[in-house]
C-alpha cells in the first residue's frame, strides 16, 4: 500500500509547476479571456506538446511516453492550478482515452501519435441540449457511414480536428471538414471555448462496438478522475489566493486572516480540498490499474472535487471582498473554470446518482 | 499510488487473519464486568502474539512493526466483534508519555502491564473552567517534603471509573503565565483523597467522570518532566491524541444504505428517493475521503514523517457525518423515529445512538471550532487568536463560568 505520488512522479509534477509558472501566468489566461476570437493559447499548447505531456499516458508504440495515468493525474493537477487555457482535457482525457479504450489497432496507430505530438486537437461531443445525456436525449444518428445531428455544447468543438461523437448506436470518429460546421458559443468560461456542432452527412467511422451511453460513460469515468485532479489544482490555488489576500489585507487594525470567521472559512476549504485529494488518489489508482472499482472511484472523486472547487472558488471571491468581484482581480478566473469543469463531463447530481447506483451494485454483489 | 497490498503486506494480512480466526472469541451480550474481563483477556492474547501495539519497539513489548501493518491488523480485527475501547487512551496517549518522561524503573514497572491489558490508564487534563483552554488548570499542587499535595477537580475523564492509573496535569506555580506553572505526574487512582464520580451523559451512558482531589499526596518521584514544565509533557500526550482519537465508528453510509432498502418512503423504498440518494452520495464521499486521508497519513508515517495537524480533519468529518446521517435515518423512519428502544429499532437503534452520541464526538478531543483554528493556524499559517492571558500571571486572569 502506498497512498502518495512516488518521488519520480513528484519530480515530474514539480517540473510541470515550474514550467507553467513561467509560461502560464494570469496574463496568459487573460489573453484568451479578453479576446473573443482566441479559443486557446497557441504558444502554451505548443510548449506543452514539446514537454511531451499530451502523450504521457499514451503507450510508446503509439508515440507517447508510456508513463501511466498517475503521472497524467499529476500534470492535470498542475494544469488546473495554472488555469491553463488550452484544449488539453478534450484532447487527452476524452479523445485519447476514448481511442485507447475503444480504438482498433489502426485507429490508435493513426491518431494517437498525432495527439501525442500536439498535431491534433480533439473534442468529445455528447450533449444535445439541456439536461443529462441519456439514451432518449440523443438524436444524432449514422446511416451508411454518414453522421447527422446537432451537438451543443461541445467544448473545443470550434478548434477540434478530431471529434468523438456520441450517436444513437455508439461512438464515432469524425474529422473536421466535410459535413461539419461549428458555431462558437458564448460561455461562462471563455478561457475554454465551446461550440455548437452541426453534422450533415459527415463521414464517420465507428469507434468500438459498445452501446453508446455505456461507451460514453466509460470515457466519462476515465475523464472524471483526470478532471478531478484539475479541479483540485484549481481549488488549491483558490485557497492559496484567499490566504495570501487575507494575510495582506488589513481591516479594523489587523490582518483579516486573524479573524476567526475568515480562519474557519479557509479551514473549511482546506478540509474539502483534502477530502477531494484523498478520493482522487484512490481514483488515480483505479484508473491506472483499470480496476473494477473505477466507476465508483471515479464518481467519488468527481463529486468530491466538484464540490471542493466550487466551494474554494466562491469563498475565495468572498474573502477578497469587493475587489474579488472585479474583472481585474484573478479569483474570477477560477470561479469560471470551476463551473466549466463541474459540468463538462456531466453535472455533480448525475454523478451522485451514478455513485449510489454503483454502491448498490457493490453491496448487492 | 498503490492501494493493493505489497507481497509482504499480503502475507502479513493472511497471517493476522488466520490468527484472528483462531483466537477471536465470540462476543456475547454481557454486563460491564464481563465485558471488561473479555476486553482484558483479548488484549493479553494480542500482546502475546505481537498484535497489541504493533508499531512499538520490541523492547517495550511491541512488534517493531510498520504503521501499515498496524492498519492492516486493525482492518482485519474490525471484522470480528472483539474491539474494546478500554485501552485506547492509556496505550495511545498516557503510556507513550510515561515512556518519554519517566525513569527506567517506572517504565519497567508499568509499560508491560498496560500493554497486556492488566492495568488501565486515564488522562486527567480537563477541568470545569477549562473547556478548550486546556492550560487553564486550577487544580493546585503544593510541595510538602518529598510529596506534592494536590487539591482540585478534573472533568471529562474518560474511563476513570475503571482505570488503575492516570497522568495528571496540575498547577504548581500560579505566579507565572498559565503555560509556565504546570507540572505533570502519574498517580494511582486508588490513592486516598481521590474521588471518582461518573457523569451521566445526554446519550444515557456514563463514559466520563468528574475526579475530585482532596489533599491527595503524590510523591515527587512520580513527576514526569521538570517542575513547572508540564505543558511540554502535555503536548507529547496531545500529539499522540490526534493519532489515537478520531475514528468514530458505528453508523456509516453502508448501514443507512441497508436501512434505505427496507424502509418505505412516500413513493416506494427510500433508496429510490432521489433527494435521499443525493445526500447518501455526499456522506459516502466524506467517509471515503476520511478513510483515504487516513491511508495518506499512514503512508507519511511509514516514510518516517510526523503526521501533522492534518489529522484534525478526520474528527471534524467523522462526527459531523455521523450526526447528519443518523438524523437522516431517524427522520426517514418518520413518526417511528422518535422511539429509542433498541429492541424495536433497525440495527438495534444504531442511528438513534448516532444522533445522541454525535454531539459529544464533536466536542471530545477538541471541538470542531478548535480543530478549525488548528488547521487555520498550524496548516495554513494564519495568525493566532488575540490573547490577553499570554503574559499575565495565572492568578491575575479573569475567571468566568
Amino acid at each position: 500500500m502506498n497512498f502518495d505520488y512516488s518521488d519520480d512522479q513528484k519530480m515530474l509534477k514539480d517540473e510541470a509547476r515550474k514550467f507553467l509558472a513561467a509560461k502560464c501566468d494570469a496574463k496568459v489566461v487573460r489573453g484568451v479571456l479578453d479576446n473573443a476570437d482566441r479559443a486557446y493559447d497557441e504558444a502554451l499548447w505548443k510548449g506543452v506538446a514539446e514537454q511531451g505531456w499530451l502523450g504521457v499516458a499514451i503507450p510508446e508504440e503509439f508515440g507517447g511516453l508510456g508513463m501511466g495515468h498517475v503521472e497524467l493525474c499529476g500534470l492535470a493537477e498542475e494544469l488546473g492550478r495554472a488555469c491553463a487555457p488550452i484544449p488539453f482535457a478534450s484532447t487527452v482525457y476524452f479523445v485519447a482515452e476514448a481511442l485507447m479504450k475503444f480504438g482498433s489497432q489502426e485507429q490508435k496507430a493513426k491518431w494517437l501519435p498525432k495527439i501525442a505530438a500536439g498535431e491534433v486537437i480533439g473534442a468529445f461531443a455528447t450533449a444535445e441540449g439541456k439536461g443529462p445525456v441519456t439514451a432518449r436525449s440523443i438524436g444524432t444518428s449514422v446511416s451508411g457511414g454518414k453522421l447527422s445531428g446537432e451537438k451543443i455544447p461541445v467544448t473545443d468543438g470550434d478548434v477540434a480536428d478530431l471529434i468523438v461523437v456520441l450517436a444513437k448506436d455508439g461512438l464515432y470518429l469524425v474529422e473536421k471538414g466535410e459535413g461539419v460546421s461549428a458555431e462558437v458559443l458564448t460561455t461562462l468560461d471563455p478561457t475554454r471555448s465551446a461550440a455548437k456542432l452541426t453534422f450533415s452527412g459527415a463521414p464517420a467511422e465507428r469507434l468500438g462496438n459498445e452501446d453508446g451511453i455505456a461507451a460514453m460513460q466509460a470515457v466519462f469515468d476515465r475523464a472524471a478522475v483526470l478532471l478531478a485532479f484539475e479541479q483540485i489544482g484549481g481549488a488549491d490555488k483558490s485557497l492559496e489566493m484567499a490566504k495570501e489576500y487575507a494575510l495582506s489585507r488589513h481591516a479594523f487594525g489587523r490582518a483579516i486572516a486573524g479573524y476567526q470567521a475568515i480562519k474557519h472559512k479557509l479551514a473549511d476549504i482546506y478540509v474539502k480540498n483534502e477530502v477531494a485529494r484523498s478520493n482522487a488518489y484512490f481514483g488515480a489508482w483505479a484508473l491506472n490499474t483499470d480496476a473494477g472499482d473505477l466507476p465508483l472511484a471515479a464518481a467519488t472523486a468527481r463529486v468530491a472535487a466538484s464540490e471542493a472547487f466550487w466551494f474554494a472558488s466562491k469563498e475565495n471571491i468572498q474573502t477578497h471582498g469587493g475587489i474579488g468581484f472585479t474583472w481585474e482581480a484573478d479569483p474570477q478566473l477560477y470561479y469560471r473554470r470551476s463551473r466549466q469543469l463541474s459540468l463538462v463531463a456531466g453535472a455533480p447530481a448525475t454523478w451522485r446518482e451514478r455513485l449510489v447506483s454503483q454502491l448498490e451494485m457493490k453491496n448487492a454483489a | 499510488m498503490d492501494f493493493n497490498d505489497s507481497p509482504e503486506e499480503t502475507e502479513y494480512r493472511a497471517t493476522a487473519r488466520t490468527w484472528l480466526e483462531k483466537n477471536a472469541a465470540e462476543h456475547k451480550a454481557m454486563n460491564h464486568a464481563d465485558d471488561m474481563a473479555a476486553g482484558k483477556a483479548w488484549q493479553k492474547r494480542k500482546a502475546e502474539a505481537g498484535y497489541a501495539q504493533i508499531t512499538w519497539p520490541k523492547e517495550w513489548g511491541g512488534a517493531g512493526g510498520t504503521p501499515i501493518q498496524s492498519v492492516i491488523f486493525g482492518q482485519e480485527e474490525a471484522k470480528f466483534p472483539v474491539q474494546y475501547g478500554y485501552f485506547t487512551i492509556g496505550l495511545g496517549m498516557c503510556v507513550p508519555t510515561v515512556m518519554a518522561f519517566a525513569n527506567d524503573e517506572t517504565k519497567q514497572r508499568f509499560v508491560g502491564p498496560a500493554l497486556r491489558g492488566e492495568e488501565i490508564w486515564s488522562q486527567l487534563f480537563s477541568e470545569p473552567a477549562g473547556g478548550s483552554d486546556v492550560a487553564a488548570i486550577r487544580t493546585r499542587a503544593v510541595r510538602d517534603g518529598d510529596d506534592w499535595v494536590v487539591n482540585g477537580q478534573k472533568v471529562w475523564t474518560s474511563g476513570a471509573h475503571y482505570s488503575d492509573y492516570g497522568i495528571v496535569l496540575v498547577r504548581t506555580n500560579p505566579d507565572v503565565p498559565k503555560h509556565k506553572g504546570l507540572t505533570m505526574f502519574w498517580l494511582d487512582l486508588k490513592s486516598p483523597g481521590v474521588e471518582i464520580r461518573p457523569i451521566h451523559q445526554m446519550s444515557g451512558g456514563s463514559n466520563f467522570n468528574e475526579v475530585y482531589f482532596t489533599d491527595v499526596r503524590i510523591p515527587d518521584a512520580q513527576r514526569l518532566g521538570a517542575v513547572d514544565d508540564g505543558w511540554k509533557v502535555a503536548l507529547v500526550t496531545l500529539m499522540n491524541e490526534r493519532l489515537a482519537v478520531g475514528g468514530a465508528s458505528g453508523a456509516s453510509p453502508k448501514e443507512i444504505l441497508a436501512l434505505a432498502k427496507d424502509l418505505d418512503a412516500a413513493d416506494g423504498p427510500l433508496i429510490q428517493d432521489s433527494a435521499f440518494r443525493q445526500r447518501l452520495a455526499d456522506w459516502y464521499v466524506q467517509s471515503e475521503g476520511l478513510r483515504n486521508t487516513r491511508m495518506r497519513t499512514m503512508t507519511a508515517l511509514s516514510r518516517g514523517q510526523t503526521p501533522g495537524p492534518e489529522s484534525s480533519i478526520g474528527k471534524i468529518i467523522a462526527a459531523n457525518v455521523l450526526q447528519d446521517l443518523g438524523n437522516a435515518a431517524i427522520e426517514a423512519e418518520d413518526q417511528y423515529g422518535i422511539i429509542n428502544d433498541p429492541a424495536l429499532l433497525p440495527l438495534k437503534g444504531l442511528f438513534q445512538g448516532a444522533v445522541m452520541n454525535a454531539p459529544g464526538l464533536r466536542i471530545a478531543g477538541g471541538t470542531d471550532e478548535i480543530l478549525k483554528n488548528i488547521i487555520a493556524e498550524r496548516v495554513l499559517g494564519l495568525p493566532g487568536e488575540i490573547r490577553t492571558d499570554k503574559d499575565a500571571a495565572f492568578k491575575d486572569l479573569a475567571v468566568g463560568r
